[in-house]
């Protein structure tokens, strides 16, 4: 009963039911409602969403929230508050921890960490390979079972085409997409950086484009084959998006996703060797920003995704070669976005929020991402204008190894919104647990 | 009588070239000069007079670590050598708490090499007193940069712009060869790069005032110095090139091969040689080679060096 809000006169963009414009959104008992009824009008919350942007809560395909194993870094419930803060209703985790969702036991782990601490849903994934080691296919029919979206291997990947090809057939059998961090490791050893003049005026060792683009390719070529769903994570190189264009073309069920860093940064960002900026989806350069922009706006590109990789300051504060790759970026993601795409003048608002909702959330058939009736009510209300400064100090993440500290971006997230309950609210968690 | 140098010169740390002026590179030049000729004697200067200078080396050295050493000696410093087996970076402290304990320990200025890429540039964000780059990763070796620049200024005259210089090898691996890219082209050189192209890569022509050639004949053709570098085979993965062999085959600098340079052309090393590998054992003993001048005058370079830095000190 007490569970009616009505968020008024906001810009509702809700690309799914092509929504874009100003109006109402109405929340009862937990689920979004075309209208209220007089009774639930007399006790409803109402949110002013005048001068702002309600749309669904946004779906991060892409985060890492470092539980079990490394909670100095992340908890499922610290990163839940990271996530609500940016806006971010829906989580997908990677199974890298310590150890590894390549178990039942550690997927149960996982799921019941999340039931019993997170403010928003979070979705755990499996491995492909056991120890993600690319050499032993994981139980991945009993980890569907156990709950997982998704199976992935993360960085480094799977490296034999064999298996890759066994992991898709296998996988196609439950419906699982398999999502795959495409780099060929033989090229990228000691690999700091995006191999280019800056990895050369720096003196570090770099990633070519090409140890990306190879695995795209055979990625690919192996989807072909096998008729399996594949997902391409973090694409980097402005040549991958004309391969996965091409393949789209053909009917290749393949999808991609990019994370925001990418659209904002490039390699020279790196000229100080500041280790927040030590990405292992390297950072390239202006050209490859430019295309993966063009990608997004002819949809190669589905989904836009934070990487979200906590690492402590302690493990950063140290000479680049021996950082730990990572960037936080559930609570800048959406800023990010906007100052690459909608403040530069690229990409429609409408356009940014589709990436940032439903289309990822229709990678991995999500219910979410949506402001259709009956859905779940995961909403988020942002300013698209309104600027802040991240600071080291200021993040929900337990890390703060953010690549814009001290940068003015504009774009913030006012209230989020699970399931109708309010999470998130002008800087506040709500999270009755704490 | 120095007082002219350490004015042009205002920098606590020295970390690499591609930032400095061509005032500032001539400051240090202008002051080695002057250094250079006391060191035929056995006093010592005063201006590192009661300075305790740390010589970090976390990564094998004998000729920079010495020339360091004997450079603050020269200047009255007291110095303490730190060598990477020794420090207590093996029981896992890090690089900044290791630099911390060395300032509680009174040192005034530390000179670092180390096998990591920025860790100077990251040091002296960290640290209040002066910082010197004996050499970080791939990254910069600014002290051997200036003493190559002061060698051939010795051999040509003070003004060098429009001179010749071919650096020869593994450029990819090279600290050396990228101060040397900066220092030379600051100074007016035209620099050519040269060898495989696994090791030589066309990226290098982003650099201003660089041309990359593969073809040795091409390369050498007309040049006032050659700069050979090592071939770092600890660096290197195996997928470079073929084998050493192969290497002294297509680039190993012989006697036929002088005959390309101009006939007054000057050989360079900045050590260790590989004899028989990047260069003849008579070429680099033979009367065109400065490669021991270099070594000497790296002493008054680096007093130069720790000079001007102490002198911000003061300001």
């Amino acid at each position: 009963m007490a569970n009616v809000i009505w968020i008024k006169n906001g810009h509702v963009i809700d690309p799914a039911s092509r929504r874009d414009g100003i109006g109402d959104v109405f929340v009862a008992d937990g689920v979004i409602v075309e209208k209220l009824f007089d009774d639930q009008k007399k006790n409803v919350r109402v949110i002013d969403a005048s001068g702002l942007v309600v749309c669904p809560g946004f779906v991060d395909l892409h985060a890492r929230l470092c539980q079990p194993g490394s909670t100095a870094r992340e908890t499922i419930q610290s990163g839940s508050h990271a996530a609500a803060a940016g806006g971010y209703t829906t989580v997908v985790c990677m199974p890298d921890t310590k150890p590894p969702a390549d178990t039942v036991g550690t997927v149960q782990l996982i799921k019941e960490i999340a039931d019993r601490t997170a403010i928003v849903r979070i979705l755990p994934t499996g491995t492909i390979t056991v120890g993600h080691l690319g050499e032993k296919l994981a139980p991945i029919g009993s980890l569907k079972q156990a709950g997982v979206i998704a199976v992935t291997d993360g960085i480094g990947g799977v490296q034999n085409n064999e298996i890759m090809r066994r992991a898709l057939e296998y996988s196609s059998m439950f419906g699982l997409v398999i999502l795959d961090h495409c780099q060929d490791s033989s090229m990228t050893q000691g690999a700091m950086m995006h191999e280019g003049v800056w990895s050369i005026r720096l003196g570090l060792r770099g990633f070519p484009r090409a140890a990306e683009e190879v695995v795209v390719a055979s990625d690919i070529i192996l989807a072909h084959l096998t008729g399996a769903r594949l997902h391409l994570q973090h694409i980097t190189s402005g040549n991958s998006v004309e391969l996965i264009r091409r393949a789209k073309q053909q009917g290749i069920a393949v999808t991609a996703e990019v994370s925001a860093n990418h659209l904002l940064l490039t390699d020279a960002a790196l000229h100080d060797y500041n280790t927040n900026l030590k990405l292992a989806a390297p950072l390239r350069e202006e050209e490859d920003r430019m295309e993966l922009i063009k990608g997004l706006l002819d949809g190669t590109i589905d989904a836009i995704v934070t990487d979200h990789s906590p690492v402590t300051p302690t493990e950063k504060d140290c000479e680049f070669d021996y950082a730990p790759f990572g960037a936080i970026g559930l609570e800048t993601a959406l800023s990010v976005s906007l100052e690459a795409l909608y403040h530069s003048k690229s990409v429609p608002l409408a356009q940014v929020v589709e990436k940032l909702t439903i289309s990822p959330a229709r990678v991995l058939e999500l219910e979410a991402g949506t402001l259709a009736p009956k859905r779940p009510a995961d909403i988020t209300i942002f300013d698209p204008n309104e600027a802040w400064v991240p600071k080291a100090d200021s993040f929900f993440s337990r890390s703060s190894n953010s690549p814009y500290l001290g940068r003015t971006l504009r774009g913030k997230v006012r209230t989020t919104l699970v399931g109708g309950k309010v999470v998130y609210e002008n800087g506040r968690i709500v999270d009755e647990s704490c | 009588m120095t007082e002219n140098n350490t004015a042009a010169w205002t920098r606590k740390d020295l970390i690499g070239i591609e930032h400095l002026s061509k005032s500032e590179i001539e400051a240090i030049f202008a002051q080695a000069e002057i250094f250079k000729p006391t060191l035929a004697g056995r006093d010592k200067q005063t201006s590192l007079h009661g300075y305790t200078v740390v010589n970090l080396f976390l990564e094998p050295s004998t000729r920079t670590r010495t020339a360091f050493e004997v450079s603050a000696k020269r200047l009255g410093a007291d110095v303490i050598s730190i060598a990477g087996s020794a420090s207590s970076l093996v029981k896992g402290e890090t690089l900044r708490d290791t630099a911390l304990n060395i300032r509680a320990l009174n040192a005034d200025m530390i000179i670092m090499r180390h096998s990591a890429a920025g860790a100077a540039a990251y040091l002296a964000r960290v640290m209040d007193i002066p910082i010197i780059n004996a050499g970080d990763g791939a990254h910069a070796h600014p002290t051997q940069a200036l003493l190559d620049a002061f060698t051939l200024r010795e051999r040509f005259g003070k003004d060098i712009s429009g001179r010749k210089v071919t650096i020869l090898g593994d450029i990819l691996f090279s600290r050396v060869a990228r101060s040397n890219i900066y220092c030379l082209t600051k100074l007016g050189v035209e620099v050519t790069l040269a060898g495989p192209t696994t090791l030589v890569p066309q990226t290098f022509t982003n650099y201003p005032g660089v041309r990359v050639v593969h073809d040795l004949r091409q390369a050498l053709d007309g040049a006032d110095a050659v700069m050979l570098l090592r071939i770092q085979h600890e660096r290197q993965t195996t997928t470079h090139f073929p084998s050493l062999g192969e290497y002294t085959s297509m680039f190993g600098l012989n006697k036929k091969r002088m005959s390309w340079l101009k006939p007054d052309a000057i050989i360079m090393h900045p050590g260790p040689i590989n004899r028989g590998v990047e260069v003849e054992s008579d070429i680099a003993d033979g009367p065109r080679s400065v490669i021991l001048d270099q070594v000497h005058n790296g002493i008054a370079v680096r007093m130069a060096v720790l000079h001007l830095c102490a002198g911000s000190l003061n300001k």
